[in-house]
């Protein structure tokens, strides 16, 4: 699990386009550039907006993935919910902040 | 004094990315209130305005997250944002970077900020400068409070950068305006975005139009999270404007729930 660089390479192709370019032209080189797990790398392979929330990607990030990906407002507003349906609730990062703090 | 305006509004990005998804007359009402506050800022003829926003991962990361930032360059770009998105054309925004460098020291004998010669505005200073500056001819100091990534700098720290903002612009000569730009309650970007928590915002609205300190500052973030979602830290950039309003109350101009904008839309003028 490396939240941060999930978050790392998704800010980074979301503001540069350099890493957009890549995106385009050499995706598994963009990945092998970010220490990235098997499940991180399938889902952003995927476009999974709901793993990627589930794991903990905050959505002033992945909202712009989304939008990259050709999502409209309510559809990624729906794989968000899909993906808590699917893989349980959030993992990591801020949306956890409640819990992790009063159990 | 040179700090000659200093107000608060809304910045969310489906203010104007999904316009065509709001009701029509609620939407151009908020539309109005931020034209009135374009009036109240050109009637104050500012030489540069400073932009307190919250940005949100657009130029700051948690590789090197600065809890204070201002701006220092000869010019902007933005929207980093997809222009379609947004319904914002990107355009160079021009910057004063002498007076931010004045400004800058100014507020490093109170507060240790960081600067950036590089900066691509997002849609927390795009929007607000495409209602209040339309022709983008008035320079603009942007500055950002991180309200994303935590750790995030105390409340009490957000309101004295607020006022070691406005001494530092009172010693200067030109005449420059603040606005300060955030969401109360809210979840943007979430499953949970469009809900807002009306009666919170009218708590917070009410202790912040009447600058009261204590009150302001009591806010825990365990608490605005709980009840005003982690969008509401972003609050900060509203106690800063407070701060620099020291003494001073304000006066609210718009506030209206607006789900399909994620956040409850404000405009707001402090009284100087």
């Amino acid at each position: 699990m490396s939240l941060y660089y999930v978050q790392k390479l998704l800010y980074q192709l979301n503001r540069d386009p350099h890493t957009q370019q890549r995106y385009r032209d050499d995706f598994e080189g963009l990945l092998s550039d970010y220490e990235l797990d098997g499940e991180e790398r399938e889902a952003i392979r995927d476009g999974d907006i709901g793993l990627l929330y589930v794991m903990g990607v905050n959505g002033q990030i992945l909202m712009h993935y989304s939008a990259l990906i050709g999502q409209e407002w309510h559809e990624y507003i729906q794989s968000m919910k899909d993906g808590v349906k699917q893989h349980g609730p959030v993992r990591g990062g801020l949306y956890t902040l409640l819990e992790e703090r009063d159990p | 004094m040179s700090l000659v305006f200093a107000g608060v509004c809304s910045h969310a990005p489906g203010i104007t990315g999904r316009a065509k998804l709001a009701d029509p007359a609620l939407r151009d009402e908020l539309y109005a209130n931020y034209g009135r506050l374009r009036k109240r800022i050109e009637a104050t003829e500012p030489d540069a305005l400073i932009v307190v926003a919250a940005e949100h991962f657009a130029n700051f990361f948690m590789n090197n997250m600065p809890a204070y930032c201002m701006g220092m360059a000869e010019q902007y770009e933005g929207p980093i944002e997809d222009e379609e998105w947004l319904a914002i054309k990107r355009r160079s925004i021009p910057g004063n970077p002498d007076l931010s460098q004045r400004l800058i020291r100014s507020v490093m004998e109170d507060t240790d900020l960081a600067y950036a010669e590089e900066w691509k505005f997002d849609h927390g200073i795009m929007v607000p400068l495409s209602f209040l500056t339309p022709r983008y001819d008035l320079p603009v100091i942007p500055v950002n409070i991180n309200c994303q990534g935590p750790p995030l700098t105390p409340l009490h720290r957000a309101w004295r950068f607020g006022r070691a903002l406005r001494r530092a612009c009172d010693d200067q000569p030109e005449r420059i305006a603040l606005i300060g730009t955030g969401g109360l309650s809210h979840w943007p970007a979430t499953p949970d975005s469009g809900v807002i928590n009306e009666a919170w915002d009218h708590e917070f609205l009410d202790r912040f139009l009447n600058n009261r300190k204590d009150e302001l500052l009591s806010y825990t973030d365990e608490e605005t999270f709980r009840d005003a979602g982690q969008g509401g830290f972003e609050i900060r950039t509203f106690i800063s404007v407070a701060g620099a309003a020291e003494g001073a109350t304000g006066e609210l101009l718009f506030y209206a729930p607006i789900p399909i904008f994620a956040v409850g839309c404000t405009v707001a003028v402090m009284n100087l």
